[in-house]
């Protein structure tokens, strides 16, 4: 089945923030930022921007009638600055004016004084600075102190990941509208319409009811408007609160790429000990998370790199210790794969410097220590594998024997194009790793003439999640999906939601839609029966009808609705669902975290022209781990989006901050995600069904953030095609793999030949400072 | 007063001209389905598509809105994607559906409209050109295969089309509405343009690409000048010269056959030059004017020694290309003077030509380092040579040194190590968002490696 909003979404009739029509009266928000990464405000003067015709009011945090403070996990995040700024663009003031344009032009006239203090941008500074979010946690599983002795080899290093850009295509915004007795209407951008709701009460000092967010769906999201997008609802909801006016805030991009955190960069040291026959036997690993300047999610993500810091392999003994590291950066935040995959760059790092220093391949060591039912996790978990099946698989349906001979021939007929290639397994946990977060409610009405009207918490951000619930839905009273429709996500419908993320958002709320489409059909049947005068046990809803004993009556689904609210029975159900089994202990840091695991590899194949340092993606194979899928359509583009939303990570998008803690990065023009002729020139789909039963809705495995991790492989692939070219080149472990670093990995001799001929042409061209402001070459 | 039709409806409007297209089409004609994205032509989901009547021939090209002043939409036909929707799902919008090109949805109007000049596009069409026309269009949710798969299934219908029209054969394949049968006559009948005002000193403005980036609210409050409107878009030759005027495009560049049979490989070099809606409404002299140091296609026609002609509609004079340039951002042109013409002389069969561009991301991306050289070889020597590179200074520079040296060389290794020497002695690079210092001497070696690999006395 198609995705329920293809039909809009071609048409362009699909509604997102920024379409909605605005009411009369309406106002528009921009937020001044600081123009310094950290610092004490002295002084702030807002008097000629007030005086601008226009602007109607601008407030600050003295304006905040509750309390201001939007931090989630800890509570580090004032709403407006107070005495200090922490990060540039960190909001100082919100103005409020008749038009976009006049906002805009009136924060330029707002003046600052900042005493500034000192900047800190590298996650290691900060540490050795003690600069730390959360105290510094450590998964153990065996001994590694006594295992080194053990191993026949062992090696070291460090490996390094970049931050990456959400880069939605729709930015972030907000619209609130105040309704009566001081309660407000919030249309949001968010992942999490509760986070909205609770923290703007906070801010106002008002109770939750009084806030109605709503939520109809999101241009891309990612991860970036989970806690991100709270912010810029809480000025709208601040403004109009005080104003009685609708006000609303649609970011320009500038303002979007400067003022929101993205992935958390990563630098960490690995050490990594083997058996003589090439089984992993210890592995110890310090993780440096780039926090930026609040906990905002990061704790979180912390969390999830050491649940994955040894990916899709059994280590019997694992040191695993990771800081959340407090920088001058804006808070960076959940994106795709949360953690997870900064945390296996390393092990694969580690196991390719291995490989390389032993000379063989790294998909050696991959393939002999790759998880197996019934292994335990540094977090006391036991693993249901498919590790192996999806390797396997892989090795059979691509033939990577025969590719890797291909690889080898091409790479001894051509001089300056070379190729690599690489293998990416992984293992990803379904769940929320906090406990509590692991439940979800649906709200089902069946109306009188049989069409059924859905709502859950669940946020459609382009994953499917909604055409998934209307399957749910459809599939549990046996009746055509035009008779279903899903609205909006609404916190005056269903309260209390997780936010939409984890993988986990089809799961949890479709087994929801699931409990209360069951209860409204049991009752249903139990009436059926009743009219036929038959045994319960013999009717059967199909087809839009009723059967009993697996013929069809006469009775059909809008005659047995119809006649059930004759008999006043209920035809609407709210049910709760928590999932089972999952618990984790902090303490101890043991526990069952996650309801399953989803496996999956990829086989990738990269050529790099070896002149320009240039390079193309070939082709990425792959085996994942569906279950058994429930929309083979969308878990493909779950997929494919997935692997190069990865890829672009892996390889061209690079987050540049200057030593201020600016982002220089700021525009399209100077940050690039993958374009079409980027992504691969052929990404293969083996879709290995499992009938074993499973934890997800109707066995269809999560499949959001571990495709992600496929891009990866490109990562090393391109390793693997430099050193076919150079087999001395040993490039640092730090993604993305840009074509500079391609090149200078290539050539590091003559690059620093001809930096040292021309130090003096260098410092006079420092002297220019120029600014490239070209936009499109 | 400005004429145009916005999809079916004629549109007479007062609007500001320098205001943006997008802006009038979103939140002045409520049609939402384009989408606000960047606002910096860089992603495609504000696309529209312009059709022009020339010559009693209509012809659709695209274009990022985000950077159209309203002024160029003069008696032009606007499409958005509202004016292709039908009843139902058109054929374009039904294979990206049941491909699952759409996911996220808010980047789909922009694929959409770009592949109905696809649809309209008169070339033979094929996959790969059906790609051209979206390569403008940045996608975060699909990875693009989706997009690429119905992009295959709308040009299986086209290869039907035979010599049939393509407006015709798209509404009878129910990819377009049938308005588009009318749309020439229509804006034959549009008004003729006014005459433009005289301004003191005005802002001239081509293709908005780059002004409407660097400074869009200056320019909605600027004199400004619509050259296109009096400056009629022109290639041609004459000898051995070649005229372009300083109003066309990048994309007209492409289409000429005379630089078709000149640069055989035009195609492969403009390739790395944006995308196709930028291609589209840039001109070629708004490129030398940003005197940005890295502009492609500066680096390009400094390599032809190309020579521009400047007026300020009085008086004319003539300046080469290579001392256009004073500085950063520092030109040799009075704020009267706009660019009227190009003129270079055309290679013979005795010279090779060859662009080199290296960015970030190989395609819509501004360049790292860019490089272009013209050779002429005869008797086993370089009889002249020029090189150009771009990202090493603070404008685009015309390596002297470099280009004098190799002339009565032979083009042996030996040379190349030489030039790639005093090359690097002429280039002053800095570290910025484009790559380090020691990254852009090092490519340009090897560009200029690249470029003797083209000649046939080293080629390995």
């Amino acid at each position: 089945m198609q995705n329920i909003d293809s039909f809009s979404h071609t048409r362009g009739e699909s509604v997102y923030l920024d379409d909605i029509p605005v009411l009369a009266g309406t106002l528009y928000a921009a937020v001044f930022g600081s123009p310094v990464a950290h610092g004490r405000i002295t002084g702030l003067d807002l008097t000629e921007a007030k005086a601008q015709p226009g602007v109607v009011a601008i407030f600050t945090c003295k304006d905040i009638p509750g309390t201001n403070q939007i931090g989630g996990i800890v509570p580090d995040e004032p709403l407006l600055a107070e005495d200090y700024v922490y990060y540039h663009s960190m909001p100082v003031a919100l103005v409020v004016a008749e038009s976009p344009a006049i906002a805009h032009a009136a924060i330029k006239r707002i003046r600052i004084d900042i005493d500034p203090l000192p900047v800190i941008t590298d996650p290691r500074i900060a540490r050795a600075s003690g600069e730390l979010i959360v105290p510094p946690r450590t998964f153990r599983l065996g001994d590694t102190a006594a295992a080194w002795q053990s191993c026949a080899h062992i090696f070291e290093g460090v490996a390094e990941t970049n931050g990456q850009e959400h880069l939605y295509i729709e930015t972030q915004g907000a619209y609130a509208i105040p309704t009566e007795n001081n309660c407000l209407k919030i249309y949001s951008s968010t992942q999490g319409p509760t986070a909205v709701q609770r923290h703007l009460a906070h801010v106002l000092g008002i109770p939750m009811h009084r806030l109605e967010v709503d939520v109809t769906r999101l241009g891309g999201g990612f991860g970036g408007k989970e806690d991100q997008a709270t912010a810029w609802a809480i000025f709208c909801g601040l403004a109009s609160f005080h104003l009685k006016r609708p006000v609303k805030y649609s970011l320009d991009r500038l303002e979007d790429m400067r003022m929101t955190g993205k992935r958390n960069p990563y630098s960490s040291d690995y050490k990594i000990g083997l058996s003589a026959d090439l089984q992993i036997i210890a592995y110890e690993v310090v993780f440096h998370q780039n926090a930026g300047a609040c906990a905002d999610l990061s704790p979180a993500v912390l969390e999830r790199t050491l649940f994955h810091c040894t990916n899709s392999y059994y280590v019997p003994n694992v040191l695993a210790t990771a800081y959340s590291c407090r920088t001058n950066l804006p808070p960076n935040t959940a994106f795709r794969g949360f953690g997870g995959p900064q945390g296996m760059f390393v092990i694969e790092a580690a196991i390719c410097k291995a490989a390389e220093e032993l000379g063989i391949r790294a998909s050696v060591i991959q393939h002999k220590n790759l998880l197996q039912t019934g292994d335990e996790f540094p977090y006391g978990q036991r693993v249901q594998s498919e590790a192996r099946n999806c390797w396997d698989k892989a090795m059979d349906q691509y033939g990577t024997i025969n590719l890797e001979q291909e690889v080898a021939r091409f790479n001894q007929q051509h001089q300056y194009r070379k190729k690599g290639m690489a293998f990416m397994p992984v293992c990803f946990g379904i769940s929320f790793t906090k406990t509590m977060m692991n439940q979800s409610r649906a709200l089902v009405h069946v109306y009188t003439d049989g069409s059924v009207g859905v709502s859950t918490g669940a946020v459609e951000m382009g994953q499917g999640v909604n055409t998934k619930m209307l399957q749910v839905a459809a599939l549990m009273f046996a009746i055509d999906s035009a008779k279903v429709k899903v609205h909006t996500t609404n916190t005056f419908r269903v309260a209390n939601t997780s936010p939409s993320a984890a993988s986990a958002t089809a799961d949890l709320n479709g087994k929801a839609v699931q409990i209360a489409c069951s209860a409204i059909r049991q009752r249903l049947v139990k009436l059926a029966a009743e009219m036929l005068g038959v045994d319960e046990v013999s009717i059967e809803l199909r087809e839009n009808k009723v059967w009993s004993s697996n013929k069809p009556t006469e009775i059909s689904w809008e005659q047995l609705v119809f006649a059930a609210y004759v008999r006043r029975i209920s035809l609407s159900e709210h049910a709760h669902y928590a999932t089972p089994e999952v618990r984790f202990d902090p303490a101890t840091e043991k526990g069952h975290p996650f309801s399953y695991h989803v496996f999956g590899t990829a086989v990738t194949i990269v050529t790099v022209d070896c002149l320009r340092g240039i390079y193309e993606v070939d082709a990425v194979k792959i085996v994942h781990d569906f279950g058994t899928s429930m929309n083979p359509m969308i878990d493909q583009g779950q997929i494919e989006g997935g692997l190069v939303q990865g890829i672009g990570w892996m390889t061209m998008e690079e987050i540049i901050y200057d030593k201020d803690g600016k982002l220089k990065s700021n525009a399209l023009s100077t940050y690039k995600v993958p374009d079409i002729y980027a992504a691969p020139k052929t990404i293969d789909i083996h879709f290995l069904k499992t009938d074993r039963a499973n934890p997800a809705i109707l066995r269809s495995k999560a499949v959001g953030e571990p495709p992600l991790m496929y891009g990866l492989g490109t990562y090393f692939a391109l390793r693997d095609a430099i050193r076919a070219f150079r087999p001395d080149a040993d490039p640092a472990f730090s993604a993305p793999m840009t074509p500079e670093k391609v090149l200078m990995s290539l050539y590091p001799e003559e690059a620093v030949s001809l930096t040292s001929l021309h130090k003096d042409a260098e410092h006079a061209g420092k002297q220019n400072a120029v600014v490239n402001t070209q936009s499109h070459g | 007063m400005i004429h145009f039709l916005l999809n079916d409806k004629p549109i007479a409007t007062s609007f500001e001209p320098r205001s943006l297209l997008l802006d009038f089409i979103r939140y002045h004609q409520n049609l939402v389905g384009t989408k606000v994205g960047c606002r910096e032509g860089d992603c495609g989901a504000c696309t529209v598509l312009v059709g022009t009547l020339k010559d009693n021939d209509l012809t659709y090209s695209s274009a990022t809105s985000c950077l159209m002043p309203l002024g160029n939409a003069d008696r032009k036909h606007i499409v958005t994607v509202e004016g292709i929707n039908m009843t139902g799902l058109n054929g374009i919008q039904e294979a990206m559906a049941s491909e699952g090109g759409t996911q996220c949805g808010f980047c789909t109007p922009g694929f959409v409209v770009s592949l109905a000049g696809f649809v309209l596009d008169p070339k033979p069409p094929s996959i790969n050109r059906g790609i051209e026309h979206i390569n403008g269009n940045i996608c975060r949710c699909t990875g693009y295969k989706s997009i690429e798969r119905a992009t295959a299934k709308i040009c299986g219908v086209l290869e039907k089309r035979n010599s049939a029209v393509p407006v015709g054969f798209a509404i009878e394949k129910g990819f377009l509405p049938g308005y588009f049968g009318g749309i020439a006559d229509r804006l034959k009948q549009l008004p003729s343009p006014e005459q433009e005002g005289h301004f003191a000193t005005p802002k001239f403005l081509g293709g908005g690409t780059d002004l409407y980036v660097q400074m869009p609210e200056v320019m909605q409050r600027a004199n400004v000048r619509f050259l296109a409107k009096d400056q009629p878009a022109a290639i041609r030759q004459e000898g051995a010269k070649c005229i372009v005027s300083g109003t066309a495009s990048v994309s007209d560049l492409i289409n000429s056959p005379i630089f078709h049979s000149s640069f055989p490989e035009i195609f492969r070099f403009i390739k790395l030059v944006s995308s196709t809606p930028i291609r589209n409404m840039a001109t070629i002299a708004g490129n030398f004017v940003n005197a940005s140091p890295i502009g492609d296609l500066t680096i390009f026609f400094l390599a032809l020694d190309a020579e521009l002609r400047l007026t300020n509609g009085t008086t004319n004079r003539v300046v080469a290309l290579k001392k256009f340039y004073r500085g950063y951002k520092l030109i040799e042109k009075e704020a009267d003077e706009y660019i009227q013409s190009v003129e270079f002389n055309l290679p013979s069969p005795d010279h090779y030509f060859n662009f080199e561009k290296v960015s970030k991301r190989t395609h819509l991306d501004i360049a790292s380092v860019n490089t272009a050289m013209l050779v002429e070889l005869r008797d086993e020597k370089i009889q002249a040579a020029a090189i150009s590179a771009g990202g090493v200074g603070p404008f685009p520079l015309y390596l002297e040194k470099a280009s004098a040296y190799l002339v009565g060389k032979k083009p042996t290794s030996e040379a190349l190590r030489m030039c790639i020497e005093v090359a690097q002695s002429e280039i002053s690079p800095i570290s910025d968002t484009r790559g380090s210092a020691p990254y852009k001497r090092l490519l340009l070696a090897q560009l200029i490696n690249a470029h003797f690999m083209g000649l046939p006395q080293t080629a390995s």
